[in-house]
């Protein structure tokens, strides 16, 4: 134990002294991170600025490539079997924590098990519910950690069994819930194990300096088994919440990175630093809740008149300003293991104005007219883009003979009502998928699940659900869960808006930065040249 | 004088307890809670981490808990930080907002003390009309604006400051935050000197010195400056206090590690915790400035002293 504890330090300031020694040297990226991070333990974080971090010193199974792609990372390869639900990985036999210990198999068993027991309370636990027993171990039903469905075989093959298989398993395993945390660092200096000074890492960059509120200071890894094609040598994340200094400082040259910009901005950015303003479809939607539970939402022609009346096309240009596509079906496009355009609504291509026509209609035939008119209120958290959007909408309502009126409220009060139903009748959400799987974005719709803030309940929708989760054909599988966006849509089940898009600022000495769906970029694919 | 000041101190502790207690129960009555956010917590999930932050208790046992935590000098867990602690997040971010904080102050204090005794001197001058000028400019331009203002100018444009960041205090990444901190206040103090001086200067006192034949310079350092700094010195107190907290927007602009931010962000997460250990903390701090302002006023001004 103490040549070991020797040896890491010896390792640490080896490494300390390299960073500084050869810091005259070094390549320094400098990242705007956004939020500040809640934690550095992967089973406590839940923002993509924490992604950021933690997916730059920690590397799963399988890992991103620069396109965001699922490829092996700390398994060297991977055997399915035949019914899709035990994956057998081989690890790296050469892959070592920074402090020198091997990483094995067992830190893997050991991860998983923290992350769904329930004293580590890991909120994004729900994420890996695919592998057996993990909801029961999870939920408190089975006590025994040892039932999770996954086991080391040897010191460096890994076996997981899957609940029903998943053709989304390999991707959900890039995802952080899925990554290995050190156990003989994290048994030793229990929740203190993130601090810098006992942090060790698996992944291309290592953490040695934290300052809430400032900044995240890693350094390359030179243990990692990939170390030699990792070009830049330091990465520096900084918080800062707020965008528009952000942008000045970009601008002042202290920024290679902003990952993300003021939406207001972007034809400024544009002027000013041509080019480097990155726009690019993300896996998500921005939508509005009908509350089933509202009788005035009842009948499913008053929601379709509501849907009909929404002229999307000038969300993306006029209202957020950057572009988002409208939205016409549930599923972003992109989604993998999914039909390109499984579905849009008949009314997409008819003139807008035709379409209003149609809707007065619809809402006339409802009862609802000049002497009676419907009243709806929309709530929303208060952020400029959705209040201009709420008053947009209740605008294009308008005609339609529509009283409409606004709520605001900060983030918490806001979901606290949707989640408790607690709202008249239409709530504001959005939702980035986790993983590029449309059963992630379908089971928002599902009747038992907390994220259905509207309480759509449809038994047909849930029961095509549950079938394609022990449907092993690829094809056969889509198409189930084609019909069930289908089915939920024609309910008007919700109201989809316009789908996200990631924002990037990246400077010109950055190269490797793909644009990509999931907005996710490892800093071992970019480099940075020195001008 | 002693005396004074420890009777001052006493009765300081039961305002901090009832400051506490109020903000406890405030913070309670606002709808949502620490994990409310676009993604919901399993049920299950949602109970380990409210027992582990005793949510799961009745509310007054939460609130005796909490108290005997303060008075044991634990001030309990961060809800949206889990991996310091409230008194650890304070610690680190304290020293970065203090220094922000008087270096402003002193700055603010020296430049608003000068510029006000030039403007009393020079009245109705154009060294006063220019000081006018300035100090309207500080106090109309609101600190965020002003904040970008001067990062576009100084950081984009000219490139001679940093736009931004602490980078160890170095004292060229200070000079933007300081100044967007000091600029009002110096204003305001410059504002006060200015009126007091004027006043000072037209009492018999003064006339009498100058008809004994003293110099104007004497005047102003010998008999002047003390009397017209009484009015300065009890803005000083809120003044000093306004600078150590009111540095939250400062921090967001330029990414400052301080604590200010807390205040806000703390309060939106619903980080229970945290909104307490600061509120608590700054209380503790102006309640201590205000002694100190009261004790200096007592040795400037004889009157307050003799009562």
């Amino acid at each position: 134990m103490l040549i070991g504890k020797t040896l890491a330090a010896g390792v640490l300031a080896g490494m300390m002294s390299l960073a500084m020694s050869s810091s005259a040297l070094a390549v320094t990226l400098h990242m705007m991170n956004g939020g500040d991070p809640a934690s550095l333990d992967p089973h406590q974080v839940s923002g993509d600025w924490e992604n950021r971090i933690v997916g730059d010193y920690l590397e799963g199974l399988m890992t991103e490539d620069a396109q965001a792609e699922a490829i092996p990372g700390a398994a060297e390869s991977y055997d399915v079997s035949d019914d899709g639900l035990v994956y057998t990985f081989h690890l790296r036999e050469d892959a070592v924590w920074s402090d020198g210990e091997p990483v094995t198999a067992d830190d893997f068993v050991f991860a998983f098990q923290r992350l769904m027991n329930p004293e580590t309370a890991a909120g994004y636990a729900y994420l890996q519910y695919t592998i057996l027993n993990a909801e029961a171990i999870n939920s408190g039903e089975i006590e025994d950690l040892d039932e999770l469905g996954v086991r080391a075989i040897d010191d460096y093959t890994l076996e997981i069994t899957l609940e029903n298989p998943a053709p989304f398993f390999l991707q959900a395993l890039t995802h952080y819930t899925a990554y290995p945390v050190p156990r003989h660092v994290v048994e030793e200096h229990g929740s203190e194990w993130t601090r810098p000074e006992n942090i060790v890492a698996n992944g291309p960059y290592v953490p040695v300096e934290w300052l809430p509120g400032s900044h995240i200071h890693s350094v390359k890894n030179e243990q990692y088994y990939d170390a030699e094609n990792v070009q830049i040598d330091e990465v520096m994340y900084y918080s800062l919440e707020d965008l528009a200094a952000a942008v000045n400082r970009y601008r002042a040259g202290e920024f290679d990175i902003l990952n993300d910009f003021p939406a207001d901005q972007y034809a400024a950015l544009e002027q000013s630093n041509p080019g480097e303003a990155r726009v690019s479809p993300f896996l998500g939607v921005h939508y509005y809740v009908f509350n089933h539970n509202s009788e005035k939402l009842e009948d499913v022609n008053v929601r379709k008149a509501l849907s009909m009346a929404i002229n999307r096309e000038v969300i993306g240009p006029n209202i957020f300003g950057t572009g988002e596509l409208p939205a016409y079906s549930w599923v972003p496009p992109g989604a993998a293991n999914y039909p390109e355009n499984a579905f849009s609504y008949d009314w997409a291509d008819t003139p807008y104005e035709e379409r209003v026509e149609e809707a007065r209609t619809l809402l006339e035939e409802a009862g609802y007219g000049p002497n009676n008119p419907l009243q709806l209120e929309i709530r929303y958290n208060t952020n400029d883009n959705h209040q201009r959007l709420a008053v947009a909408i209740a605008a294009m309502w308008e005609p339609l003979g529509v009283q409409t009126e606004l709520f605001n409220s900060e983030v918490a009060v806001h979901y606290d009502a949707l989640q408790n139903n607690d709202y008249d009748s239409i709530g504001r959400a959005g939702w980035l998928m986790d993983y590029n799987d449309p059963i992630n974005m379908l089971e928002l719709l599902k009747s038992n699940i907390e994220y259905n803030y509207g309480r759509y309940n449809n038994p047909e929708f849930d029961a095509l659900l549950e079938e394609s989760a022990t449907e092993l054909d690829l094809e056969a599988r889509a198409e189930i869960l084609a019909e069930a966006e289908r089915i939920a849509m024609e309910d008007y089940a919700a109201l989809p808006l316009a789908f996200y898009v990631s924002r990037n600022v990246v400077s010109p000495r950055i190269s490797g930065f793909e644009d990509n769906l999931s907005d996710i970029h490892r800093t071992r694919w970019l480099s940075k040249s020195e001008d | 004088m002693l005396r004074y000041a420890f009777k001052r101190v006493l009765s300081a502790l039961p305002i901090a307890f009832i400051a506490v207690t109020v903000c406890f129960f405030i913070l309670r009555l606002a709808p949502g809670g620490p994990f409310d956010s676009d993604r919901p917590l399993p049920p299950a999930v949602l109970a380990n981490v409210r027992a582990h932050y005793n949510l799961d208790e009745t509310l007054f046992m939460q609130y005796v808990l909490y108290i005997q935590g303060v008075l044991r000098g634990d001030l309990g867990p961060s809800m949206a930080f889990y991996d310091f602690n409230v008194s650890q997040l304070l610690a680190i971010g304290l020293p970065f907002s203090l220094t922000l904080g008087f270096t402003a102050f002193v700055i603010a204090t020296a430049v608003g003390i000068l510029a006000g005794m030039v403007a009393a001197v020079y009245q109705n001058k154009w060294p006063d009309y220019a000081l006018v000028i300035a100090v309207m400019i500080g106090l109309i331009i609101p600190n965020f604006l002003m904040g970008a203002l001067l990062q576009l100018y100084f950081g984009v444009y000219l490139r001679w400051l940093p736009a931004g960041g602490w980078v160890n205090g170095s004292i060229l990444h200070m000079v933007l935050p300081v100044t967007v901190l000091a600029w009002p206040h110096a204003a305001r103090i410059s504002r006060l000197m200015r009126g007091s001086m004027i006043e000072v200067l037209g009492t018999n006192y003064i006339r009498t010195a100058r008809s004994k034949g003293l110099g104007a310079r004497l005047i102003l350092a010998r008999h002047a400056i003390k009397p017209a700094l009484v009015p300065v010195v009890s803005y000083l107190g809120p003044g000093l206090s306004y600078l150590l907290t009111g540095s939250i927007v400062v921090e967001q602009i330029f990414g400052l590690p301080g604590i200010g931010r807390y205040f806000i962000s703390a309060a939106l997460n619903r980080d229970y915790g945290l909104v307490l250990g600061t509120t608590l903390f700054y209380m503790l701090l102006i309640l201590v400035l205000n002694l100190i302002v009261d004790l200096v006023y007592a040795w400037l001004d004889p009157k307050v002293r003799y009562q």
